[in-house]
């Protein structure tokens, strides 16, 4: 079981900064997130965009600001489960939470900071008859362990990195592998683009373009898929099938978690950001209140005024005032300790 | 500046007729979620999603396709030869008049 103070559901921008401001206040965090890495979609769907509206950056690039966060929060030791979605919450009887992964990992903390955003990321399925009886049976939609495909017959479609990046990779991995998209262009880096070209060339790469994977065969798992290419349906036997169609958002589990939403997003109390259920916060993208802004800068306002609240829930009674971090500097929890350099007094003769 | 007519019609077959300005640098991803209909724009704009796919049923000359579009286009679900993003559609005069349905979620 891992024990935190405050349990932050999302390693978004809100998220990780989060980190920052409960280390002041000397709690600790752990971060549970669906995807395999931090910095949610800024570092996932984003990384290489710039954003112009992050107070005191004119320009800052997604993927960096989240490196930055990390970084900030880097001395107050946050924990992390990632590449799981947390499923389930249960309120135990002094009012703290347990929540669990969908692998079964549980965390037990006193708060529960959602940070969502707009939900975990799951795979685009594609509009394929049957697709779901052959899930888990030959259909994935992430690779996980390449070493499944060693000398397999593998089935790609998608036309964006992740489709490049994988057809190139399990080129050397897979016995055959056949790569499907709808149109002959790829949005993909220029170099994978080329990478792809000269496979086929070789022969590692069957490219199949601009087709459509329309069928799925086989009885207990998949066999074989049907490609439609201008008309005309070829099959094409298999051993595996990869629909790599990007990500997109679901609220999923938490929706079923007794909070009060409205238009996919949990409202709360705007004195500080709690949700219907008392010691679980919402934060960033995934609250919603009157006058609500999905920006970035507001969900550190947002996590900021969480903080404070979810001390006193943590710590019944206890004084504190809020500090300047110019004035009392930072004390990390790894014994680190960054402070301004102290004032020169000097008479002047 | 004037404003423009704009007939959306939503996944359950209603038909919204909405004005548009056409001096706020918006596109027909935030003129639909400005009028709270059931468009997510998840990525905010950046044609990276296809959330805000719609079916364009006038005969309106459209801004031409960017490449990001058509590649988002190629991966998107339930597209057809009128699909665009709305989000790369900008709102200006000659669109008075314009209809649209919106994509099904996927």
């Amino acid at each position: 079981m891992i024990k935190t103070d405050i349990l932050i559901i999302g390693a978004g921008p809100t998220g990780l900064f989060t980190v920052f401001e409960a280390g002041l206040l000397k709690l600790r965090c752990h971060l549970i997130d669906a995807l395999p890495i931090p910095g949610g979609q800024c570092a996932e769907i984003y990384p290489k965009k710039p954003i112009y509206d992050i107070p005191g950056f004119p320009e800052v690039l997604a993927g960096k600001l989240t490196e930055n966060l990390l970084e900030q929060g880097k001395q107050f030791e946050p924990g992390f489960t990632l590449g799981e979605r947390a499923e389930t919450i249960d309120k135990q009887e002094d009012g703290s939470f347990i929540v669990t992964t969908n692998k079964g990992t549980k965390h037990h903390a006193p708060v529960v900071a959602i940070a969502g955003g707009l939900g975990s990321f799951e795979p685009r399925k594609p509009l394929i008859e049957n697709i779901a009886f052959y899930e888990g049976k030959g259909v994935e939609y992430f690779i996980k362990d390449p070493e499944v495909y060693r000398g397999k017959k593998v089935v790609i479609s998608g036309g964006g990195d992740s489709a490049l990046d994988w057809a190139i990779f399990l080129a050397d991995v897979a016995s055959e592998v056949t790569l499907v998209h709808r149109r002959n262009e790829f949005r993909g880096a220029l170099d994978s683009v080329d990478r792809v070209q000269e496979l086929k060339v070789l022969g590692k790469i069957n490219l199949i373009t601009p087709a459509e994977v329309t069928k799925l065969h086989g009885e207990d798992k998949i066999k074989a898929v049907s490609v439609t290419k201008e008309g005309s349906e070829q099959i094409i036997e298999t051993d595996h099938f990869i629909p790599l169609f990007g990500l997109s958002p679901k609220l999923g589990p938490i929706a079923n978690w007794g909070l009060e939403i409205e238009k996919n997003a949990i409202k709360v109390d705007t004195f500080d950001y709690q949700t219907n259920i008392p010691g679980v916060y919402a934060i960033g993208d995934v609250n919603t209140y009157p006058g609500k802004l999905k920006l970035i800068l507001c969900g550190f306002h947002e996590a900021t005024l969480m903080c404070q609240s979810a001390y006193k829930i943590i710590n019944p009674g206890k004084k504190y005032v809020m500090k300047y971090t110019t004035v009392s500097g930072i004390n990390g929890f790894d014994g680190s300790r960054k402070e301004a350099p102290k004032a020169v007094v000097k008479a002047i003769v | 500046m004037v404003d423009v007519k704009i007939k959306i019609k939503d996944r359950e077959g209603v038909i919204h007729e909405v004005l548009a300005p056409t001096d706020m640098a918006m596109n027909l991803m935030e003129v639909c979620k400005s009028y709270e209909l059931p468009v997510e724009g998840t990525c905010g704009g950046m044609a990276m999603c296809a959330s805000c796919q719609c079916y364009v049923l006038s005969n309106h000359s459209m801004s031409e396709m960017e490449e990001e579009e058509e590649a988002m286009l190629s991966e998107a679900f339930y597209v057809k030869e009128n699909s665009r993003l709305g989000c790369q559609i900008p709102i200006t005069p000659e669109l008075d008049g314009l209809e649209i349905e919106l994509a099904p979620e996927s």
